[in-house]
């Protein structure tokens, strides 16, 4: 059987989805031996015009990650998507847009005038701004077009797969990969986790279905270190977020921040996080539920952490 | 006119991309090295809860998360006006010795080193990480690997995860460590303390004891007079984790020691129209462009910055290697950028006795490793030594700890002025009229900004080797007239 040919790229991300793909260790030779790696631009001397050569559905499959914030990042992966039979959207920032797309609270204008002219440490008298196309007395120099919104890759380019994870935990990274190896792929469009159902099913604290009175912010208090951080009143959202993890965080004492995205069925994760939270509340009373949902300073920002660009609402409108 | 196009490079944070202009004779008239990436967390970062900072922050970066989780985390205590217990400050500086082992590990063997170990002129095929086995051994290179995995595995147990760690709350950390944990991070400690020596040693023999290494270390193409930056503990000797920044002019006396709440004080940011990157200065002294020497405020940071700036290390073997550098290099500062390859491992030395010292302290078992903030949150600032330089995270909130402004200066943007001169001279220098350019050449143009081992330098990159460089030559009509792979 000749090898796969697998294609790796990144947009908008931070590096770690690259870390997460080498924790898989010593099966990156069991992978090595299955598939020839014919882009991956961190790591091998292939370059984008070498890509741009390769005849149409050449590339088995690419891994993606990194969601679109500026040109280049379309560009790459329009071009990715001709030249591959499978696309999968590895990890957050692909899959929903992760933190980077909490930018769409805002637009370009607002992060332009906030980073390059209002920033404590910014010396800009001149209210210089980058720009696409600068001209320097040697010539023109270009920079990618730094668009308005953060888009995840299923809205720029057609998705086979998805990965899920800020980073995908390294037995999810195994479970696509040896998938692809094996030609054992789920149907199109499948989410590959270990569990479809939420982080709470792999999480070992105990629940009981203590009701709460109180939403606590996680510095505010030290968590039982058995039960469930819900009923303690910490916002864990891991009833709303889709398992498969092993549930790291809340062993950690800390709280889901929902980076494996909704659970199967679900297609707006924060949505689901606030009618479960709406069943945890202790209350009847319309008074008493606003007075402890008050205690939620922002969320947008904590129900959708990961999710913003790919829900309902996408983002903030900004008139 | 012609044009050389290096682009992507990599190793940054993001992408990168050099533009070298040639005048008609071939010899070079300016270079700029540009950044075409933003992400803007200094804007969505608003209106998120304080407390989730070390969390949102730490995705600006995957390949160190830890400086950025930490940078955050200090500067929630000051938010929060909350002590962190003395228990919480020594596990802090626990898995942040650990992530510098794994870090400057990666930069030696991994990005920098085949350079040396290899040779610059070595074929492509050979210069990268398995080339670098094949000469120093399959024993050392598996210990590499060994080192890496282990001081990961630290990082995992104190932080929950391995990447992006979810331990830094105000006032403390999040998880108790056992003892049987500790002592399992002991034996690591050990095992990397002789690893680091061992490196040293590599270096040694394969870079110093080498006249035509030693010469290009030394030589002008690769030397910048410039002030630096680091922090310093009380004792004046280098502290990755805590204490005041202090700044060095280029003739090495102190001309600034400031704690973190002052920085606006002491740096101040340009910005140019071509890069999304920022360009910080020393306040005091000035932009006065992309120059060197006293009247500009162009500063450095880095290895071999905090080594200049710091009277010592703190630990006895990396003092040793400290001192040794110096008397070896003749002068303080050293102003030579290849030198920071040396300092890197100075550092990882101390960064492993540190490690050790710390998992040998009986207190870091103590379950004490909390305290809960009373304090209304306003502002606050935290610094800390990330491995490519001082890492600073600035946040104001309202009453409820909500975020109202925040402002991050990035460890290598604050190399950003010095990366663009050091290319630009390294070009200036090695492409002449009449002569090839070759590969080989082109890489030791790299070679002045592999250094400074911009952000994205991970482990991942270079498992195969190289770092992508497509390079084009385009005449003055913007026609490529040569292509180098």
């Amino acid at each position: 059987m000749s090898k796969l040919k697998i294609a790796l790229y990144w947009a908008a991300s931070c590096g770690g989805c690259e870390i997460a793909q080498l924790q898989i260790g010593e099966k990156l030779l069991k992978l090595a031996e299955a598939a020839d790696i014919v882009f991956w631009p961190v790591a091998i001397d292939v370059k984008y015009k070498d890509v741009e050569a390769m005849p149409d559905k050449s590339i088995d499959a690419c891994l993606f990650n990194g969601a679109i914030r500026n040109s280049e990042q379309e560009h790459m992966a329009k071009m990715l998507r001709e030249k591959s039979k499978i696309m999968i959207a590895y990890g957050s920032c692909a899959y929903e847009g992760c933190i980077p797309g909490l930018a769409n609270l805002f637009n370009r204008k607002m992060i332009f005038d906030r980073v390059y002219l209002d920033a404590e440490s910014t010396d800009n008298k001149d209210k210089t701004l980058p720009q696409a196309s600068y001209r320097v007395p040697e010539g023109e120099l270009t920079i990618p077009e730094f668009y308005d919104t953060v888009k995840t890759l299923r809205q720029t380019v057609d998705v086979d797969y998805i990965v899920p994870g800020c980073p995908p935990e390294e037995k999810t990274t195994w479970l696509a990969l040896e998938a692809l190896i094996e030609g054992k792929l789920p149907p199109k469009g499948t989410v590959i986790s270990h569990n479809a159902k939420a982080v709470c099913d792999d999480c070992p604290r105990k629940r009981d279905v203590k009701k709460i009175k109180k939403i606590y912010r996680n510095y505010e208090i030290i968590p039982e270190p058995e039960i469930c951080l819900l009923e303690q009143g910490l916002l864990c959202l891991g009833i709303a977020t889709r398992g498969g993890c092993g549930a790291p965080c809340p062993q950690a004492n800390m709280p889901c921040t929902g980076c494996y995205g909704p659970v199967a069925g679900v297609i707006d994760q924060g949505a689901h996080f606030l009618s479960a939270l709406a069943s945890v509340i202790d209350s009847n009373d319309p008074e008493e539920i606003r007075r402890i949902v008050d205690d939620i300073p922002d969320p947008v920002g904590s129900f959708y952490r990961y999710s913003l660009p790919d829900s309902l609402l996408r983002g903030a409108r900004i008139k | 006119m012609k044009r050389i196009t290096i682009d992507p490079i990599t190793r940054l944070e993001g992408h990168g991309k050099i533009e070298i202009f040639l005048d008609d004779a071939g010899g070079v008239r300016n270079t700029y090295f540009q950044v075409p990436e933003l992400r803007g967390f200094e804007k969505f970062s608003e209106g998120r809860p304080a407390e989730e900072m070390p969390q949102i922050t730490q995705r600006i970066c995957g390949v160190c998360p830890e400086a950025h989780h930490l940078a955050s985390t200090k500067a929630l205590d000051a938010l929060f006006h909350v002590e962190p217990t003395s228990v919480a400050k020594k596990l802090r500086e626990l898995l942040y010795s650990a992530f510098y082992i794994t870090d400057h590990t990666t930069n030696f063997y991994i990005l920098a080193g085949p350079d040396f170990v290899m040779g610059p002129d070595a074929p492509v095929s050979e210069r990268n990480i398995l080339g670098v086995i094949g000469k120093v051994g399959l024993e050392l290179g598996g210990k590499v690997i060994k080192t890496r995995m282990q001081n990961h595995r630290i990082i995992h147990m104190l932080g929950g995860r391995a990447v992006h760690p979810v331990f830094g709350l105000p006032g403390g950390v999040s998880k108790v460590l056992r003892e049987e944990e500790r002592r399992e991070i002991e034996q690591i400690a050990k095992e990397s303390v002789e690893f680091a020596r061992l490196s040293l040693k590599v270096f040694n023999d394969i870079v110093l004891k080498n006249k035509e290494y030693v010469d290009m270390i030394v030589s002008d193409v690769y030397t910048h007079r410039t002030y630096y930056m680091g922090l310093v503990d009380a004792n004046n000797k280098v502290n990755f984790y805590d204490g005041m920044v202090r700044v060095i002019s280029p003739d090495g006396k102190e001309f600034a020691k400031y704690a973190p709440s002052e920085y606006l004080e002491h740096i101040a940011e340009h910005v140019e129209p071509w890069t999304y990157v920022k360009f910080p200065f020393l306040k005091k002294v000035g932009w006065k462009g992309f120059v060197d020497g006293d009247d500009s405020g162009i500063f450095r940071v880095a290895p071999l910055a905090r080594l200049n700036v710091a009277d010592g290390m703190a630990t006895p073997l990396a003092q040793e290697a400290y001192e040794e550098m110096y008397t070896a290099l003749g002068s303080k500062p050293v102003h030579h950028t290849l030198a920071m390859h040396w300092a890197r491992l100075i550092e990882l030395i101390y960064a492993a006795e540190r490690l050790l010292e710390l998992s040998q302290d009986p207190e870091i078992i103590n379950p004490n490793i909390r305290t809960i903030p009373t304090a209304i949150p306003d502002e606050g600032i935290g610094i800390v030594e990330a491995p490519r330089g001082t890492l600073i995270h600035h946040y104001v909130t309202d009453e409820r700890g909500v975020i109202k402004k925040a402002n991050l200066i990035v460890a290598t943007v604050n190399n950003a002025a010095a990366v663009n001169m050091s290319i630009k001279k390294a070009a200036m220098a090695l492409i002449k009229p009449g002569k090839e350019i070759t590969e080989g050449l082109l890489n030791r143009i790299e070679m002045a900004w592999r250094p400074y081992d911009l952000c994205l330098a991970c482990a991942s990159h270079t498992l195969f080797g190289t770092s992508p460089l497509p390079i084009e030559v385009y005449n003055s009509e913007g026609q490529v007239i040569k292509k180098y792979t």
